[in-house]
């Protein structure tokens, strides 16, 4: 298992030549911008709006890089023929995928940190510079460390969905895959009372089974709760945690497994 | 560095024909504002779980919507209830948005969308998501009350209110006062202190001084009735300067710092560069309550 965080730190490595962490640049230009612009035109919603905008920012960008970057973490190793020189070392597999898959959330993890570190910088200049305050909740909330860690395990789901589709398929497909789970494991919640506007069962069934197999990201969006200062209890982020950690470990099993089968010749 | 040039320059001209464009071969650019999707639910499965951040986008567009048409002295607000439910569709904890729109979409034109009903519609929405949030019944029982001018109604919300988790304690003397003398400008005043003291943002405040400020000028232009009737019974130690009024030597203004006038006839009124016009019992206002 050695080679596990070897192979973690050359893909965290390769992101930063890759110029990935570029995309803090734009997350600070877009928060800083906005919490000079928001305070002329939202009616006082300033604070509000500063962490509706950085949840979700950190949200967006972490997809883009989980897609974008995880659909790659096996395909170009085979398009630059990379892979035999790797598969030629005495590494196994599993071990190339698990590498790869910790890597990517290695780099996704300190992408998040610096945005949640960028965005409690926004809100406490907001706070003692510009005087703004905010009635639901408090301005430098630690409870939006909560919707933030919810945020980084969505994407560690997502990344492990990008690199269960990458083992088999092109890196197109791949992002069409992985972007239609995360949009259909968004409203999945819609899903689970299709039986009470169907006319046929089965029809009922199919969409209750999908409804079950689907990843219920919506689970791990509790942003907006979070903004107005409504509780998130522990077990509620206990197990959505967990249920996040056994989606993964059930992509990345038969990611390896696919993996360790396929014939590269 | 010439490639520098090269882009610098060609930006620059970019920016200069834009200009000229503008100026020379603009486009008429009048055009019905739209909202091209009406449907909360459709608007929060499209955003797939950033549905805060569109209702950020839409309560923005609600406020320039509602501020363009009032600094363009336009009074219809068509838009302005679809876009505060579509707000509170996508983000139903948004609390500002119920309450800016029971001011502002009950309050009679040109304040306003002059629409109570549709004002009491979105604070009920509000209460469905929010069932102890007092202070969404006590702005319906204010609608009844300042728009809809049905005292026993609001008394009625005002009493509902009283009984929610964390309701001041003023309240229940508020219900009495107002079944008992609704309509008066004593109790109007106790109403919009009461709206003050529990609004959350500035735009609510700012409505609710304003109406304070009206109420005094009622008051100022009453005692100041009573003065100009008195000189001009006494033959005329008052006098007045361009309709300026005057009273030994001293300009009287209104809470805003414009001064009253006074008309030939020695009626006293607003002056007309004053933003308190129109006070709610001038003629044209449905904000008929104060006596």
């Amino acid at each position: 298992m050695t080679a596990v965080p070897w192979i973690a730190v050359n893909v965290f490595r390769e992101s930063i030549r890759d110029k990935v962490f570029y995309n803090l640049v734009a997350f600070a230009i877009l928060l800083m911008g906005a919490s000079y612009l928001i305070g002329q035109l939202t009616a006082g919603q300033d604070v509000k709006m500063i962490k509706d905008l950085g949840l979700a920012a950190t949200s967006v960008f972490g997809l883009f890089i989980a897609i974008f970057i995880g659909i790659g973490l096996v395909s170009k190793e085979v398009e630059r023929r990379s892979i035999y020189s790797l598969l030629a070392k005495p590494v196994d597999r599993y071990q190339i995928v698990l590498g790869k898959y910790a890597g990517l959330v290695l780099t996704i993890g300190v992408n998040v940190a610096i945005m949640t570190v960028a965005l409690y910088a926004v809100l406490a200049y907001m706070q003692w510079a510009l005087g703004v305050g905010s009635s639901e909740a408090p301005v430098l909330d630690p409870a939006l460390l909560k919707a933030l860690g919810l945020t980084f395990i969505e994407l560690c789901l997502v990344t492990a969905l990008a690199l269960f589709f990458s083992t088999f398929s092109t890196p197109l497909l791949s992002a069409a895959l992985t972007f239609g789970f995360f949009v259909a494991g968004r409203l999945s919640n819609d899903l689970r009372n299709f039986d009470d506007v169907m006319q046929s069962s089965a029809g009922g069934r199919v969409a209750q089974a999908v409804y079950w197999v689907l990843p219920h990201l919506e689970a791990f969006n509790v942003r907006a709760q979070v903004v107005h200062g409504q509780p998130v209890p522990v077990a509620y982020l206990a197990m959505t945690a967990a249920y996040g950690v056994l989606y993964i470990a059930a992509l990345l099993v038969p990611a390896a497994v696919i993996f360790s089968r396929r014939d590269f010749k | 560095m010439l490639t520098a040039v090269a882009v610098g320059v060609l930006m620059a001209a970019a920016a200069g024909l834009q200009l000229v464009r503008e100026r020379t071969a603009a486009l008429s650019n009048q055009h019905e504002e739209t909202l091209y999707l009406t449907s909360g639910k459709a608007l929060r499965a499209i955003t797939i779980g950033y549905a805060a951040l569109a209702a950020d986008v839409y309560w923005i567009r609600a406020i320039q919507h509602f501020g363009g048409k009032h600094v363009g002295r336009t009074s219809d607000f068509p838009l302005l209830y679809p876009l505060l439910d579509l707000t509170t569709t996508l983000d139903p904890h948004f609390s500002i948005a119920y309450r800016f729109g029971s001011i502002f979409l009950g309050e009679p034109s040109p304040g306003g969308a002059g629409r109570p009903d549709l004002a009491i519609a979105l604070l009920q929405k509000g209460i469905r998501e929010m069932p102890d949030k007092w202070e969404y019944v006590v702005d319906i029982g204010f609608v009844h009350y300042w728009w809809r001018h049905d005292f026993v109604e609001a008394a009625a919300w005002f009493e509902r209110a009283s009984h929610l988790p964390k309701a001041p304690s003023w309240l229940p003397s508020m219900a009495a006062t107002t079944l008992a003398r609704g309509g008066d400008r004593a109790s109007s005043r106790r109403m919009w202190e009461a709206l003050r003291e529990s609004a959350d943002n500035d735009w609510l405040r700012g409505s609710a001084d304003r109406a304070l400020m009206q109420l005094r000028a009622l008051d100022e232009m009453d005692q100041l009735q009573q003065v100009v009737n008195r000189m001009a019974a006494n033959g005329g130690a008052f006098r007045i300067t361009g309709q300026v009024a005057q009273i030994n030597g001293r300009v009287i203004v209104d809470p805003t710092g414009v001064p009253y006038e006074v008309d030939t006839a020695g009626r006293v009124h607003l002056g007309k560069q004053s933003t308190l016009a129109p006070l709610p019992t001038q003629a044209g206002s449905q904000n008929a309550p104060v006596s």
